[in-house]
């Protein structure tokens, strides 16, 4: 096995410029599909972080019926046990409660659909920095009588902060549900959608106001780290029972994972055909070696090396090539990608505009996960293997005086 | 005693339109310690019976057996391991490997054979003594001369302790200076050390260092001449 790998090293050599070459187009393929799938990755991730922010949290506890029914009957008691019973596990951070139905807004003339959101002030803060996102007014107190909405709607009922909003809705069992809100301030919300439709209330006025006193339709859980996100849900749901359920933002807003998955997948069909032309940049040098070198090989079998042995030499030939290439690749992507993911690139232009309007720092982000990475060495590393089967068998079908006659 | 028996060896390539009788009916016995020359026009058979003995190509018909072992009837991977135990090469050209130094091509075929560390470099230093190598054991392949390789290549042949050593031309590619040496390198190898020799040539002075000049035609043998020098203990 030594003097194979030693062999094999050597004969990397014997032709210089064409290993360097050859290792050279792995190397850019891998330090261009390294970049590339880190920026897709850096996009996910601020995608899903918007998502998560805004609308849903990392899981969400519910009543069993809620997701099918979101009806403000299908809610449940806030209770201490159930809190920290999910505090209990070490990955989660904090629980926010919420208690979200739907309500007509007006004013004097207008009136509005919209989202009525009933939350604790200081911990939805902290989860999203929803105070900050308030461009008129103040944000609203603990256990305020007030409310805070959207700028559209706000836009579109001609109201400002100090007015009065009014809202009609039902309540819970069916009680009417009707009240006066003084507007303590406008807030920009990040989705476009919800800037037109969205109202935030405290939860106890929230809770008075649909008369389900102590009642939640949903408990925000939120984990201390996104990449133990997955085994933190597998606990849970172990242990949260019926009536309640708890879903992943993935189960909450599954058109965001298909559109990042469709977006993948576009990445994943570039870099295959990179990848497949790098392969057959490969399999030339390795055809030509074996051409070159048939008499050489004649030689070796004739005065007595097994055929498979002398396979296993040309069979890391390729490998290294692979190796070598990725190895470079990636060893030239890791500081890179470091570096950008820590200095993101400013945006200009629409894509600068959209992106502040969604309230984050108009960048395109990278992404180091360990994928980035990996999927560049997999996918040199499988290439090569699929490769290497060429010289193996035409090793292995050589003959030795035919070889030798050149 | 007989190391090599040819019976009634017939070689016939039929691949292409003509067939071409190369080895018709060739029968003969090579004893231990001998210095045979094969020696012929071009198109003789020269390389067909050496690659048919060397167990690198199949008779049409007849035997060949090394010490009563029936070389064709052995499977193509006992053949190549029967080989590399028993029959030493030296070809006209590319012999050595080139990303080995020449110590390292010698040793290669121990390595081949698992012999120990301790044994493959003594015997590897001792060999390239033999063939005027020492100190050139670290050079590779392209920085010795042709004549240089062609010893190395003879010191590999010798390294895996074969039977006999089968050379088809080696000394095609060598100016006379390097022919001389060579042969008399091979000579003195056949005298200290009894080793058999099968080499085929065109040089008249290759042919004349032989003991024993074998010429064939048209795949026949037609001559077969032993010189007694002084005789050899049996
Ligand atoms: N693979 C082959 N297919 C067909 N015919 C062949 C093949 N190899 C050799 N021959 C023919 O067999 C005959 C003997 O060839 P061989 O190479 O043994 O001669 P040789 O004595 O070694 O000649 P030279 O002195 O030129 O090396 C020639 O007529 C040659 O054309
Ligand atoms: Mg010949």
């Amino acid at each position: 096995m030594g003097t194979n790998i030693k062999l094999a090293w050597r004969n990397l050599w014997r032709n210089k410029r064409r290993t360097l070459i050859t290792v050279a187009s792995i190397f850019f393929g891998v330090v261009f599909s390294a970049y590339m799938t880190s920026m897709q990755e850096g996009s996910y991730t601020k995608m899903v972080e918007i998502v998560v922010k805004f609308y849903s949290g990392y899981m969400q506890v519910h009543h069993e019926d809620y997701w099918e029914n979101k009806s403000i009957n299908n809610t449940f008691e806030y209770s201490s046990e159930l809190k920290d019973m999910i505090l209990a596990n070490k990955d989660v951070d904090d629980v926010i409660p919420r208690l979200e139905s739907f309500g007509l807004a007006s004013s004097k003339e207008l009136t509005k659909g919209s989202m009525i959101f009933g939350i604790d002030p200081q911990g939805e803060d902290k989860l999203n920095q929803l105070g900050l996102k308030v461009r008129e007014g103040k944000y609203l107190q603990p256990n305020d009588s007030g409310v805070v909405i959207g700028a559209g709607l706000a836009k579109y009922l001609q109201l400002t902060v100090n007015d009065t909003l009014v809202i009609i809705s039902q309540g819970y069992h069916g009680v009417s549900a009707a009240d006066k809100f003084p507007i303590r301030g406008i807030i920009k919300h990040v989705s476009p959608e919800l800037n037109k439709m969205i109202v935030y209330m405290s939860l106890p006025k929230c809770q008075e106001f649909f008369g389900a006193e102590n009642r939640l339709t949903s408990l925000v859980v939120h984990v201390i780290d996104q990449d133990h996100m997955k085994r933190s849900l597998r606990r849970l749901k172990e242990s949260i029972e019926s009536p309640y359920s708890i879903m992943s933002w993935e189960e909450m807003q599954p058109e965001v994972v298909q559109q990042i998955e469709s977006d993948r997948a576009g990445g994943v069909i570039m870099k295959a055909i990179l990848y497949l032309v790098i392969a057959f940049g490969i399999l030339g040098t390795i055809m030509m070696m074996i051409m070159e070198r048939r008499r050489e090989f004649g030689v070796m079998v004739a005065i007595g090396m097994k055929k498979a042995k002398l396979a296993s030499v040309i069979f890391f030939e390729t490998l290294f090539i692979g190796l070598l290439g990725v190895i470079s690749g990636i060893l030239f992507s890791l500081p890179l990608l470091y570096y950008q993911s820590a200095n993101p690139i400013p945006l200009t232009g629409q894509a600068a505009e959209l992106m502040e309007d969604f309230g984050f720092a108009p960048y395109m982000f990278f992404s180091v996960q360990w994928e980035v990475f990996s999927q560049q060495a997999i996918s040199v590393f499988i290439i090569t293997l699929i490769i290497a089967v060429y010289p193996v068998i035409s090793i292995l079908r050589l003959k030795a005086i035919k070889a030798m006659r050149g | 005693m007989n190391i090599i028996e040819i019976k009634e060896l017939h070689k016939i390539y039929d691949e292409s339109e003509v067939k071409v009788h190369a080895v018709n009916n060739i029968s003969l016995n090579f004893e231990k310690g001998e210095f045979a020359a094969i020696v012929g026009p071009s198109g003789s058979g020269k390389t067909t019976l050496l690659n048919m003995l060397g167990g690198l190509d199949k008779p049409t018909d007849g035997n060949i057996l090394i010490d009563n072992t029936n070389l064709h009837k052995l499977r193509s991977s006992e053949l190549i391991r029967f080989r590399m135990m028993n029959i030493g090469f030296v070809f006209q050209a590319y012999n050595l490997i080139p990303v080995l130094t020449a110590k390292e091509n010698v040793e290669f075929i121990m390595h081949l054979q698992n012999k120990n560390k301790k044994e493959r470099e003594e015997r590897t230093m001792s060999l390239l003594k033999a063939v005027g190598l020492e100190g050139r054991e670290n050079s590779r392949p392209s920085k010795l001369s042709g004549g240089q390789q062609q010893r190395v290549a003879v010191a590999r042949a010798l390294a895996s302790k074969p039977k006999f050593v089968l050379a088809d031309e080696p000394t095609a590619n060598l100016d006379s200076k390097s022919t001389e040496q060579l042969l008399s390198i091979m000579e003195e190898l056949n005298k200290q050390e009894h080793i058999t020799f099968i080499f085929s040539t065109h040089d008249q002075r290759v042919v004349n260092k032989a003991r024993r000049v074998i010429t064939i035609e048209d795949g026949k043998v037609i001559s077969d001449i032993r010189k007694d020098v002084e005789s050899d203990s049996k």
